[in-house]
C-alpha cells in the first residue's frame, strides 16, 4: 500500500469519503475500490494488499462521475471556439466524466461519418467519455430524415436537431415513432420558431426599454405542449431540452402525470439568473431559450424537486470572444456551463436545502446515463469507473475557465462545492483543478 | 469661497465711479456724436452697460443702444473647465460694422475674457473702432490688453480675488477684494 | 457622464440644462456668421451603420458651427454582413483621436458597447429600436419653445411604437419633465409592458380620436412599409383609415396643439400633407431644432469629464472615468 501518486493509473482505494451513489441507495462513509478501470468493490473498511494507490476522501463527496447530456463541443467546424480536447478538460475540470455531444457541428453529425469522427477524436484527444448524437433531419434543415439507424450502430446515443426545434409536425412525429425502433430517445430543442422570430432575449418591459426584440415564453410552451403531445402520439421517448418556463415545467408534470414517456432537463443559468442578467452580462446573458424571470427559476426548482425535471444540463455553448464582443441582437446565442454545472447545483440547490446530495447526483449523473442509456452513472459492480470527489465546503471566485471560450455570465462569482479529484475509467484525470 | 473679505468701494463710492466713468468716456472718446454702440460682457458688464448708458444719455449726448455679449464660445479654456458655465444671452440688436463699440466689463485681469468678446464682436461686422470700458483694473494681465477707461485701478496679488457686486444681480452695490493668504496661509496650495 | 447614450440614463435636471444650452446655441443662427471657435480642433468622427442624411447632415452641420472637424463615416453594409466588427472600428477611430463619435447602427445597444471601450465621447445618433436621444430632446424643445413647458402637457405619440427608438427616447424624456403621454397605435406595434416601464404617467390607446382629445402635442411616427410584410397591420390603407392623423382628427386636439414628426414623412400614410404643411406642423421648425439641441449636445459633453452639472459630479465621474483610460493606455 502506498500514497497514491499525482496521476495514478493502477489500483485504487479512495478511503473515508462520503459515498453517495443513488442507483444503488448508497449515501454514507465507505471506501470505493477500483480496479482495472472498473468499480471493484463498494463498502466500508474496505481492506487491500499490494500496489494499491490510496486516495483519502474524508470530508468529501464521493460519486460517479457527473454526465452532462447537452454540450456543443464546435468540434468540427468551430475549433477556434472550441474542441474536444478541450471541452473534454473543461468537462473534466467541472466533474464532468461524460459529455453528450450535440450535433449541429459545421458540417451537423447526421451520418455515420461524422459519429465515427466524433469517436475517433475523443479517443485521441478527449480527456472525459464523449456520447455522440445524431441529428434528426438532414443537414439539421428540418426537411427529411437521417440516417438514424446507421447512427446508432456506430454510437449515436439520441437524436436531436438541437439548436431548432423541427418545425414540421408530420416529420417530428415520423422521427419518434423511427426512434422507437431503436429504443432511442429524441431530444427536442422546444421552440416556435414563428413565434421566436428574431427575438433575442425575454420578451416584456426589459426588452422594452432596452428596445431588443423579445422571445415570447410562449415560443417554448407551444413547442413543448406539440412534442408532447406527439409523443403521446407514437408512444416513443421525448426528452425535452433546457426548460425555461413555468408553463413548460407544467407541462411536462402533467404529461409524466398522463403515463407519456417524457423527459425534461433544466440548465444551471436557468435555475439561478432572471432576464435581469442581460443588463449586467450584455452577450453572456444572451442564450437561447432566454433567460425568464424569477418565478421560472423557482417553478423549474420545484420541478427538479419534484421530479418533473429529471436531470440538470449545461447547454456548454461556446464562442469565441470576437463573436460575442458583438452588437447584442447579432452576437450568437449561448454560454458555456461545463466547469460551473456543479459549483452552481451545490451553490444554489444543495445550500439552499432544495435538493440532497443523492437528489442532485441523480440529476447530474443517474438520471442523464439512464435516459441515454449509457453505462455510466452509477458505482455498480463492474461499471466503469468513473468517479468524482467533491469538496462540498471549498469556495472559489470563478476567474477564468479551462473551456477555450470565455463566454460565461457567472465570471467573478464565487461559488461554493468544487470537484476535487476526477477519475476516468479508473485513471485519475484531475486532482485539485490540476488536469492530467 | 468663505475667504476674508475686504470692503474697497461703498455703495456711493460705487455709484460715484459709475458717473465719473460716464464723463470720462465723454473725454476719451472724440465725437460722441458718431455713431456709437454700448456692449456689456455677461455677466456684470450688462448692468454695467445699461448705466453707463444711461449717464451718457443725461449727459446730452444721444443714448447709445446697449447689446450683451456672452463670451463662453469664445474661451479659451474650455478643455480644463469641468463645468461649462451656463450660456447667457447674446444679444447685439444692431449693426457693429463702423460703429464705435464701448466694450464694458466689470473687473479686468488677465485680458483673456476680452479676448475673447472682442473675438466675438468681430464676428458680428466690422466696428469702426472699440474702447474697452471697466469697472476696476486689477493688473496681471496675460495679454497685451489696457482699459481705456478704468474706474478704479486696485493693486491685487494673483490669488486674491476681486469681486463685483451690482445691484440689479446681487442685490448690493459694491467692491471686495477676498484675499486668501493673509489670515489663513495654509490653504493657499489647496485652492 | 462621459457619453449620451440614452434619455433613459439622464436626469431631469440633466435634460433641462441641454434645452437650456439650445437656446443661445439657436440664436447663433441668426448671426451672419454662425459659426463659433467653441469645439475649434476637436474632431467629431460620425460613425452611420444605417443610412440616415438627415441626422447624419444635422450633426455634421452641428459640428461644423460649434468649428469641429467632421469625419464622415458611412458603413453601407447591414451589421449582419461580416467584416470589420464594431469594436474594431470604434478603436481604429480611437487611435486617430477623434474626440467624437456620434453613432447611429441598426442594433439596439451598440453604442452602449463601444462607450466603455473608447476615450471618445459616444453620442447615439439612434440605435436600433431603443433610443435617438437627440430626437427625443429636440421634440422637447421644440414643445418648450412654443409651450413654455412640458410639465402637465398631454402628448400623443402615435403609430409604430414597437420599432420606434424616437418614441422610447421621447417617453423617458417627457416623462421625467413631467408630461402626460397617451401612446396610440394598433395593438400590434404597441411594445409589451410598456406601463410597467415608463410608469403610470403613460396611458395607451388603441383610438386615435379618443387619445386626441384634449391633446397639447401630437408626435406622428413615421410607420415602416415594411411592417405590412411582417403582419403588423393588414395593409397600409386600413393603417391611415384608423391611425392617420388628418386635419378632422386634428380638430379633436387643443386648437393650439403642436404636430411634430421625426421625419421623413409617408405623406398621405401616417401623416396628411394638410396637416403636415399646415399651421400646427413644426415638421421645419424641428429641423431647425435639431442642430440647435446637437451643438448643445456636443458643447455640453465636450468638457474634460464629459457633461457634468455640479462639481460632487467630477468627482464621480473622474472615479469613473480613470481606470477605463488607464486601460486603454
Amino acid at each position: 500500500m502506498n500514497d497514491i501518486k499525482k496521476f495514478s493509473e493502477g489500483p485504487l482505494l479512495i478511503r473515508g469519503g462520503r459515498v453517495v451513489d443513488p442507483a444503488h441507495k448508497r449515501d454514507g462513509l465507505m471506501d470505493v475500490l477500483v480496479r482495472e478501470g472498473k468499480i471493484a468493490q463498494v463498502g466500508k473498511n474496505i481492506k487491500v494488499s499490494g500496489d494499491v494507490s490510496v486516495l483519502e476522501a474524508r470530508g468529501l463527496i464521493v460519486a460517479p462521475g457527473l454526465v452532462d447530456m447537452h454540450v456543443h463541443l464546435r468540434e468540427p467546424g468551430n475549433e477556434d471556439a472550441e474542441t474536444i480536447e478541450s471541452g473534454t478538460r473543461a468537462a473534466v475540470a467541472g466533474g464532468i466524466t461524460s459529455v453528450v455531444a450535440m450535433p449541429n457541428t459545421r458540417p451537423p453529425m447526421d451520418n455515420v461519418a461524422g459519429v465515427r469522427f466524433i469517436l475517433r477524436k475523443a479517443e485521441e484527444s478527449g480527456a472525459a467519455r464523449v456520447w455522440p448524437t445524431g441529428t434528426i433531419t438532414r443537414g439539421r434543415t428540418g426537411e427529411s430524415l437521417s440516417e438514424i439507424g446507421a447512427m446508432v450502430g456506430d454510437g449515436c446515443v439520441a437524436i436531436t436537431d438541437d439548436g431548432a426545434s423541427v418545425a414540421n409536425s408530420q416529420l417530428l412525429r415520423r422521427a419518434l415513432e423511427y426512434a422507437k425502433v431503436f429504443d432511442l430517445v429524441v431530444i427536442e430543442h422546444a421552440e416556435d420558431r414563428a413565434l421566436m422570430a428574431d427575438g433575442v432575449m425575454n420578451e416584456g418591459p426589459l426588452a422594452t426599454r432596452l428596445g431588443y426584440k423579445g422571445i415570447p415564453r410562449q415560443a417554448e410552451y407551444v413547442a413543448v405542449a406539440r412534442d408532447i403531445a406527439l409523443a403521446e402520439l407514437t408512444g416513443s421517448r421525448l426528452h425535452v431540452a433546457h426548460l425555461s418556463t413555468l408553463e413548460s415545467v407544467e407541462l411536462v408534470r402533467a404529461a409524466k402525470k398522463r403515463g407519456v414517456r417524457v423527459t425534461a432537463e433544466a440548465t444551471p443559468h436557468h435555475l439561478t439568473l432572471t432576464e435581469d442578467a442581460v443588463t449586467r452580462c450584455g452577450t453572456n446573458a444572451k442564450m437561447n431559450p432566454p433567460l425568464r424571470l424569477k418565478k421560472d427559476c423557482e417553478a423549474l426548482v420545484t420541478g427538479l424537486v419534484d421530479g418533473t425535471i429529471d436531470a440538470i444540463a449545461s447547454d456548454h455553448a461556446p464562442h469565441t470572444r470576437s463573436a460575442k464582443e458583438q452588437e447584442f441582437s447579432v452576437a450568437p446565442f449561448g454560454i458555456i456551463g461545463l466547469e460551473t454545472l456543479l459549483p452552481l447545483a451545490v451553490t444554489h440547490l444543495i445550500r439552499k436545502k432544495a435538493l440532497s446530495w443523492t437528489d442532485l447526483i441523480r440529476k447530474i449523473s443517474l438520471n442523464p446515463a439512464k435516459i441515454l442509456k449509457l453505462p455510466v452513472g452509477h458505482l455498480g459492480p463492474a461499471a466503469p469507473a468513473d468517479v468524482v470527489l467533491i469538496d462540498p465546503n471549498r469556495t472559489r471566485t470563478i476567474t477564468s475557465f479551462c473551456s477555450l471560450s470565455q463566454n460565461s455570465p457567472f465570471a467573478g462569482k464565487t461559488l461554493t462545492g468544487f470537484a476535487t479529484v476526477v477519475i476516468v475509467g479508473g485513471r485519475v484525470v484531475m486532482r485539485d483543478g490540476l488536469l492530467k | 469661497m468663505n475667504l476674508p473679505r475686504k470692503n474697497i468701494l461703498t455703495k456711493n463710492q460705487v455709484r460715484v465711479l459709475i458717473e465719473k466713468m460716464a464723463k470720462t468716456i465723454l473725454k476719451t472718446v472724440p465725437e460722441p456724436t458718431a455713431e456709437w454702440v454700448v456692449v456689456g460682457i455677461q455677466r456684470r458688464g450688462v448692468p454695467l452697460a445699461e448705466r453707463l448708458g444711461r449717464h451718457l444719455a443725461d449727459a446730452g449726448v444721444p443714448r447709445p443702444p446697449v447689446g450683451t455679449l456672452d463670451i463662453t464660445f469664445y474661451r479659451d479654456d474650455m478643455d480644463e473647465v469641468a463645468l461649462h458655465p451656463i450660456v447667457q444671452d447674446t444679444d447685439i440688436p444692431f449693426d457693429v460694422t463702423g460703429k464705435v463699440v464701448l466694450l464694458v466689463d466689470d473687473v479686468l485681469y488677465t485680458g483673456r475674457t476680452i479676448r475673447s468678446a472682442l473675438d466675438e464682436l468681430m464676428d458680428f461686422g466690422r466696428p469702426k473702432k472699440i474702447y474697452l470700458v471697466v469697472l476696476v483694473d486689477r493688473g496681471h494681465r496675460e495679454l497685451p490688453i489696457h482699459a481705456d477707461v478704468a474706474g478704479e485701478t486696485v493693486s491685487t496679488a494673483a490669488d486674491e480675488m476681486v469681486e463685483v457686486h451690482l445691484e440689479e444681480i446681487d442685490g448690493e452695490d459694491a467692491v471686495w477684494l477676498r484675499s486668501p493668504g493673509k489670515e489663513s496661509p495654509g490653504r493657499k496650495g489647496a485652492r | 457622464m462621459k457619453d449620451l447614450l440614452g434619455l433613459e440614463k439622464m436626469t431631469r435636471a440633466q435634460i433641462e440644462r441641454i434645452l437650456e444650452t439650445t437656446r443661445p446655441m439657436k440664436a447663433l443662427f441668426t448671426r451672419s456668421i454662425k459659426k463659433v471657435p467653441v469645439l475649434r480642433g476637436k474632431t467629431v468622427a460620425l460613425l452611420f451603420f444605417e443610412p440616415s442624411t438627415r441626422t447624419r447632415s444635422s450633426f455634421e452641420l452641428a459640428a461644423k458651427r460649434l468649428s469641429a472637424d467632421t469625419l464622415n463615416i458611412a458603413v453601407a453594409t447591414s451589421s449582419v454582413t461580416k467584416g470589420e466588427s464594431l469594436l474594431d472600428t470604434a478603436k481604429t477611430l480611437e487611435a486617430m483621436k477623434v474626440d467624437f463619435m456620434v453613432l447611429r447602427h441598426s442594433s439596439s445597444g451598440a453604442p452602449d458597447l463601444v462607450a466603455p471601450e473608447v476615450k471618445a465621447r459616444v453620442i447615439n445618433a439612434g440605435d436600433g429600436t431603443h433610443e435617438h436621444p437627440t430626437q427625443g430632446l429636440l421634440d422637447m424643445f421644440t414643445i418648450l419653445e412654443k409651450k413654455d413647458r412640458v410639465d402637465g402637457l398631454r402628448i400623443v405619440i402615435v403609430g409604430d411604437v414597437l420599432h420606434s427608438r424616437v418614441a422610447r427616447s421621447n417617453l423617458w424624456g417627457l416623462t421625467k419633465l413631467g408630461a402626460q403621454v397617451t401612446v396610440c397605435g394598433p395593438a400590434t406595434l404597441i411594445p409589451p409592458g410598456i406601463r410597467e416601464v415608463f410608469g403610470k404617467k403613460v396611458q395607451v390607446s388603441f383610438n386615435l380620436e379618443e387619445a386626441l382629445r384634449g391633446a397639447d402635442v401630437i408626435n406622428v411616427l413615421r410607420l415602416q412599409r415594411e411592417r405590412q410584410e411582417g403582419n403588423y397591420l393588414p395593409s397600409l390603407r386600413e393603417y391611415t383609415e384608423l391611425y392617420g392623423l388628418n386635419q378632422n382628427r386634428l380638430r379633436l386636439a387643443k386648437p393650439d396643439c403642436l404636430v411634430l414628426h421625426p421625419g421623413p414623412m409617408n405623406r398621405g400614410v401616417e401623416i396628411s400633407s394638410e396637416v403636415a404643411d399646415g399651421p400646427r406642423s413644426m415638421i421645419l421648425e424641428q429641423v431647425t431644432n435639431g442642430i440647435a439641441v446637437r451643438m448643445a449636445v456636443l458643447y455640453m459633453f465636450s468638457g474634460p469629464n464629459g457633461f457634468t452639472l455640479d462639481p460632487s459630479e467630477i468627482e464621480k465621474e473622474n472615479n469613473a472615468i480613470e481606470p477605463a483610460l488607464r486601460d486603454i493606455a
